[in-house]
């Protein structure tokens, strides 16, 4: 009884509770919002079509049972009206296939950074926006944590250039293009923060690219989509949005802690060293 | 006698066609039933079978809703739930709707084409027993250690370093044995339709059932071989040391994505094809009319079999493809849809303008539309790769497929179970509680799947044991798992009503519906022979021919089974 009231409570008086009901996640980036508006070109065709059908369905089990209509009219079909809702539904599908080429663009390729966004120089690795100046962020997926390593030297050399990287929450600068590259180091995880843009699978062996470019600063929840082994539903991963200014100073800040750590753990092992407790 | 039976067309119809040939029992009943390879007792066998793993993947179905209820829960742990999801979706897969159509199909095929047995009919029962087996070994994993890494099993997880357990490899035996099975089966089916069909009965007067059971054959003949090839790959890989899907050694996961999925997507359509020809069965009788474009659901059923082979990749969308390749798959998902709607369509136009008589196989066969139509354009969405981006592994997919396969195929099997159990068994089930059942489970289906389209669309990713509170998906998987056991109530009514039936129901007769189709010229149970005289075949409905000349020559008009008994009007 107790739990039937709490469920009855929660049904009514949750306040989120109907949120995204029809639509996806999307106000963080171009590229959800992109996925939103064809989304619901997609959605409002398919209302069409399921109000047509269904309710073609639902007047004739209406109008046509026995006590209604009780000689059934013999017919073996209509050649005419055959061709014309194959045709029908052929169209339909045409136009939904404009669409998606038309909105394609705008989720693939990375814009230019917003003036007010984070001061950044050209870098020649993939994807690029078009005037080349965008944050690189490396995604390490493993089980079960997200690493990133901040900075364009990140794929290549980060442990010798000393990137600066942190576990599970991202932080990023607003109005930045930022891309992704992402790999995994064991089994497949996939990638997935809704409100910043699709989903990309992080599959061993294979490097893969995704981008966003937040629009206003926050907080945003995502968490690993691809079913990776016993704590896939722990795997989450968070991106915090602050400005510029506040991203360079968490970034120093990231950095100086990284360096003093590293360098603690330095002094320890010498003295483990020396001391000879390191074994051989 | 003779005279008699070389005219049969000229009796009146509900008398008995055909004699028992009873031979003195000699061995005990059971032994009959392990032995035997008629068609007919290896088709209850695959029911009653494939009928009790239906009732444990239900049950793996609710515990896993049960742990969802709320957030935080602690009801199961992780590894629980992970083989829970795995033997769930396995089961109904493998073990429950690829076999439930062979038990349909080994039942009625020979009956629908007037014949007396399958093609072969030993190589039947091996078939059924390669299932069983497979269920056996895949269910005393429960004793160890069941596998865990879905039901798709991506390597690198499914792999040795990550899933050392023998129950992964359970799992490869279970692909193997249930494989050859449907193989084998698929052989026989396609054969005794080739070769053993009545006289008269051409290719234009094919039931619309035996159709989409000879697609349904064919498709597995095509599919079958990939996935044998893959799991044996992935059984080297565990245990002999290759790397065909190891990434540290040159290997790819991609390569079993594709390969999987070359066998995962036509296998939807293996699933879904023998239900759609139920539905073209069911629908003409009971709306009094003939099918409504016949020769255009007969070529939607082979242009969906042509197209379920070129649609794969839809289910790498998120994996690492270019841009091409995914606008193919789009292009090649979205052609699919036509022919599927052509068959929507043709179905109501049958209904437009019938006389409906509303059996509980009727419901089942409209519950089946109103839900498959849903299905069908949510599959549209996910075909649209960039919407997918968003939308896969996420319960929008779990509601999608279920919209298709639980609410699709599975409401076909129960329209086919009540539109022919009394030709199985020789008596009816009962209809109050037959209806009563599927609105239960009607209401109870979309209760539990429709709001996991909106979950998906909340950002709740599939295959996860828990969730935290405050994401906006508590009182979806509240609602969820409440609708859940309202569609068990529903399914638990039929079983009831199915064992009642067995001896309180009424007797059937020969053709209780007025069908269409030879089965229904012989007796309820029809006896070891099926025939004793098979009918020359003019029409798609040769049933309907004999009542109407039987009726020409007696000016009697023919009560037919009297399946009005069941009309609301009446």
């Amino acid at each position: 009884m107790p739990a039937l009231a709490v469920a009855a409570s929660s049904l009514i008086l949750a306040p989120d509770a109907f949120a995204n009901f029809i639509t996806p996640k999307s106000g963080g980036s171009p590229n959800a919002n992109s996925i939103h508006t064809l989304y619901l070109i997609v959605l409002i065709l398919a209302a069409i079509v399921f109000v047509a059908v269904e309710g073609a369905l639902v007047v004739a089990v209406f109008r046509f049972r026995a006590k209604r209509h009780p000689v059934a009219h013999q017919t073996h079909g209509n050649t005419k009206l055959e061709i014309g809702w194959t045709a029908g539904a052929a169209v339909i599908l045409l136009i939904l296939t404009v669409v998606t080429f038309i909105k394609l663009p705008g989720i693939v390729n990375a814009p230019n950074s917003d003036a007010d966004g984070l001061n950044l120089s050209a870098s020649l690795s993939q994807p690029s926006p078009p005037n080349g100046k965008k944050l690189d962020i490396c995604i390490q997926a493993r089980q079960y944590i997200w690493r990133y390593t901040y900075g364009s030297g990140c794929k290549d050399d980060s442990f010798i250039k000393r990137e600066p990287y942190s576990f599970t929450t991202m932080v990023v600068p607003v109005h930045t293009t930022v891309v992704l590259t992402i790999q995994s180091s064991d089994v497949i995880h996939d990638w997935w923060v809704p409100s910043l843009g699709g989903k990309v699978d992080a599959v061993p062996g294979y490097t893969v690219y995704t981008w966003f470019k937040a629009t206003h600063t926050g907080f945003y929840h995502g968490q690993c989509a691809q079913l990776c082994g016993t704590n896939h539903a722990a795997m989450v991963a968070y991106v915090r949005v602050v400005s510029p200014q506040k991203y360079e100073t968490w970034l120093g800040h990231q950095e100086a802690e990284i360096t003093t750590q590293n360098d603690q753990v330095q002094q320890l092992r010498q003295i483990l060293t020396s001391e000879n407790q390191l074994g051989n | 006698m003779a005279t008699i039976t070389s005219d049969p067309v000229v009796r009146p119809v509900p008398q008995i066609l055909a004699h028992e040939v009873i031979a003195p029992r000699k061995t005990k009943r059971w032994v009959d039933w392990v032995l035997t390879t008629d068609h007919k007792k290896i088709g209850i066998m695959y029911l009653v079978l494939t009928g009790v793993f239906f009732c444990m993947g239900g049950v793996e179905a609710l515990m896993m809703r049960t742990q969802l209820s709320v957030p935080n829960n602690t009801l199961l742990t992780s590894e629980h739930y992970n083989q829970l999801l795995t033997m769930h979706g396995t089961t109904m897969i493998f073990l429950f709707v690829v076999p439930v159509w062979a038990g349909f199909g080994n039942y009625f095929l020979p009956l629908m084409i007037g014949a007396r047995d399958m093609a072969f009919p030993r190589l039947n029962a091996l078939s059924f027993w390669m299932l069983a087996f497979g269920g056996i070994v895949f269910y005393a994993t429960l004793f160890w250690h069941p596998p865990d890494a879905g039901w798709w099993s991506y390597p690198p997880l499914s792999e040795s370093l990550y899933s050392p357990s023998g129950g992964q490899d359970a799992w490869i035996f279970l692909i193997h044995l249930t494989g050859i099975s449907s193989l084998l089966g698929a052989i026989n089916f396609y054969v005794t339709i080739v070769n053993m069909r009545a006289p008269g009965m051409s290719w234009n007067r094919l039931p619309l059932f035996i159709w989409s059971l000879l697609v349904y054959a064919i498709l597995l003949i095509i599919a079958l071989p990939v996935v044998a090839a893959a799991v044996t790959m992935l059984l080297a890989d565990r245990h002999f040391g290759t790397h065909f899907f190891d990434p540290t050694d040159h290997g790819s996961p991609v390569l079993w994505q594709h390969l999987f999925w070359f066998f995962g997507h036509p296998e939807v359509y293996i699933m879904i094809l023998p239900g759609f020809g139920v539905v073209s069965e069911v629908i003409p009788v009971f709306s009094r009319k003939p099918i409504f474009g016949y020769k255009a659901i007969a070529a939607a059923t082979a242009v969906i079999a042509f197209l379920a082979t070129l649609v794969w990749a839809h289910h790498l969308f998120a994996s690492p493809l270019p841009i091409v390749v995914l606008s193919f798959f789009m292009l090649s998902s979205f052609l699919i849809g036509v022919p599927t709607g052509v068959k929507i369509f043709n179905w109501i136009a049958t209904l437009w303008r019938g006389s409906l008589v509303m059996t509980t196989a009727l419901w089942f066969t409209i519950g089946f539309i109103a839900i498959f139509i849903i299905g069908g354009i949510t599959g549209i969405f996910l075909a649209v790769f960039p919407v997918d981006w968003q939308l896969n592994d996420t319960y929008f997919v779990v509601a999608h497929f279920h919209y298709v396969l639980m609410g699709g195929a599975v409401f076909t099997v129960f329209a086919g179970l009540y539109y022919w159990y009394p030709k199985i068994t020789g008596r009816l089930l009962n209809e109050r509680l037959g209806k009563a059942s599927f609105w239960v489970m009607f209401f109870g289906f979309n209760a539990t799947f429709f709001v996991q389209h909106a979950l998906g669309l909340s950002g709740m990713p599939r295959r996860i044991y828990t969730y935290q509170p405050g994401l906006g998906w508590s009182t979806y998987n509240l609602i969820s798992t409440i609708g859940s056991y309202i569609l068990g109530v529903g399914v638990l009514l039929t079983i009831i009503n199915i064992y009642r039936s067995l001896t309180k129901g009424q007797i059937a007769g020969p053709d209780p519906w007025k069908g269409n189709t030879l089965e229904w010229f012989t007796p309820s149970p029809p006896p070891v022979n099926n025939f004793d005289e098979v009918p020359r075949v003019r029409s798609v409905e040769p049933m309907r021919d004999i009542r109407r000349q039987v009726e020409r020559q007696t000016g009697v008009i023919q009560k037919g089974g009297g399946s009005e008994q069941f009309a609301r009007s009446s």
